[in-house]
């Protein structure tokens, strides 16, 4: 498998590895809400590029799309949820410090055994003409109900983390009686409701 | 690979430096007629090299403990993300490079020049920027859906998502005809995430100049010239992507693929110079609920058509 890659391609993977575990490690070494959540972003977009390097374009493009929106609206969810949500003064990036170190160490440790125990194919199948296609293929396929159920989970979780942040229900919107002919918003919005 | 890049036809070092003199040309046209149409004289068009020329001389002037490692990072990464999604705009009727993610490729660029602009707010320390780019962050948010669908709609219709096949399945008819929607939310969202125009709030008046208030020197030649090169590169991909590139009948492709691209600019710059500026917590409600299910029913209408071999 390794013997495919160029030797460029394996140096730019073996360079790009290094440099996404470096951003992860500041992630929890720099004491700003800004730079953990960019070194974050840095150790995605390594992990971007080796997916180029592996020539896996649309898997990397998409990487980088995702989560640089992601940590765009972890700021948004800054706001929401800090107590010091402009994040101008320094402070800690590591909570609950030894129950996460044990629980990386265990992922870790899984992943390891995983890879070196795992009964990888040894034939080598035709690479595909276009890996876009293909992954497009397998997603609307065979693994649609995995993705289905994945997309759901997010979205719940995306909108019990909104119900959680927010302090206002739809009582305070519409009245005791769930009445009013226009909900009481602290941002009126654009449209005419 | 079935047609040539650019970069296989002019070799990689020349075709990057072709594309990087074509993007600050773009950038320069749009800022020369942005500043012609709105200050009414169209002798003021020079005015964007005068100015870029003292910027660049100009003194860098700085704040109390700015975060200045991330501050640099985003002033940079503003032209040169600009810069980037002009790899898969055609020039020519070639890439600088073709995969077969182009489109994403191209939205990934503009995802990444929101985190960038949001740096570029945060990094001075200073409560006008960061209001800015928190402003921005909203904005962009807003716009992404629309702008993602909007894409995607033209790949639809195309079967791919790379720019020179959908260059290809517009010989017969421009894809403005049938996604009208896509072609105008595609050029509204874009310049909603070049913060230009209407959808200027991040930098607007009332907090100072917000994103840009801090910026000086360099720092703000960087960040002017890559939303103008930004601008450009969307109306060079507009072009391609609704108004068929370069085809056209009498005048060769390239010329053809120019004049479409000049017009969208003088046509977006006209209109967006007309609209005043919108405030993003009366406007990115409209962004969510109208322009996503206007977008998506346009993707459900090019479907069908798809289906039925419109496209064919």
């Amino acid at each position: 498998m390794l013997t495919e890659l160029s030797g460029w391609a394996i140096t730019a993977v073996a360079v790009l590895g290094v440099l996404s575990v470096a951003a992860g490690i500041a992630v929890f070494v720099v004491d700003s809400m800004a730079r953990a959540t960019f070194a974050l972003l840095a150790s995605f977009l390594a992990v971007a590029g080796v997916l180029l390097a592996l020539d896996l374009v649309y898997l990397a493009v998409v990487t980088a799309l995702m989560m640089t929106i992601e940590m765009a609206i972890m700021a948004v969810f800054m706001i929401m949820f800090m107590m010091n949500p402009a994040g101008l003064m320094p402070m800690t990036m590591v909570h609950n410090a030894k129950a996460s170190a044990v629980m990386g160490a265990g992922a870790f440790v899984v992943l390891a055994v995983g890879i070196w125990t795992i009964d990888w194919p040894t034939r080598n199948p035709p690479r595909p003409a276009d890996s876009t296609r293909q992954l497009g293929e397998a997603i609307m396929g065979s693994h649609m109900l995995v993705m289905l159920v994945i997309g759901i989970a997010l979205f719940a979780t995306i909108l019990a983390g909104t119900i959680l942040a927010t302090a206002r229900g739809r009582y305070d919107r519409l009245g005791p009686g769930l009445d009013a002919t226009h909900p009481d918003d602290p941002v009126p919005g654009g449209l005419p409701r | 690979m079935p047609e040539q890049t650019l970069a296989e036809a002019w070799g990689l070092a020349p075709a990057v430096l072709g594309v990087v003199a074509i993007g600050l040309v773009l950038g320069l046209v749009v800022a020369g007629v942005d500043r012609a149409v709105v200050s009414g004289a169209p002798r003021t068009a020079v005015e964007p090299i005068r100015s870029s020329a003292r910027l660049l001389v100009e003194q860098r002037r700085t704040t109390l403990a700015p975060d200045r490692l991330l501050w640099r990072l985003g002033c940079a990464a503003v032209p040169a993300l600009a810069l980037l999604s002009l790899a898969v705009v055609p020039i020519g009727g070639r890439t600088l490079w073709s995969t077969s993610a182009d489109l994403v490729w191209f939205n990934a660029m503009e995802a990444l020049l929101w985190a960038a602009v949001w740096l570029v707010g945060w990094g001075p320390n200073a409560v006008h920027a960061l209001t800015g780019g928190y402003r921005f962050l909203a904005q962009g948010l807003a716009y992404e859906l629309p702008l993602m669908f909007a894409l995607i709609t033209a790949g639809l219709a195309a079967g791919s998502l790379r720019t020179t096949d959908i260059l290809a399945a517009q010989q017969d008819l421009w894809f403005v005809v049938t996604m009208p929607v896509a072609f105008v939310v595609f050029v509204g969202s874009a310049a909603a995430f070049a913060f230009w125009g209407p959808f200027a709030a991040p930098t607007a008046a009332d907090i100072a100049g917000g994103v840009t208030s801090e910026l000086s020197g360099v720092d703000r030649l960087l960040v002017e010239a890559g939303r103008a090169v930004f601008l450009g590169a969307t109306a060079a991909m507009a072009a391609a992507l609704f108004l068929g590139g370069g085809s056209g009948p009498w005048l060769p492709g390239p010329l053809w693929h120019l004049v479409k691209t000049l017009a969208v600019v003088a046509a977006l710059v006209w209109a967006g110079r007309r609209i005043p500026l919108l405030r993003p917590d009366r406007t990115v409600e409209v962004g969510w609920t109208v322009l996503v299910p206007l977008t998506l029913l346009q993707a459900l209408v090019v479907a069908v058509l798809v289906l039925n071999g419109f496209y064919a």
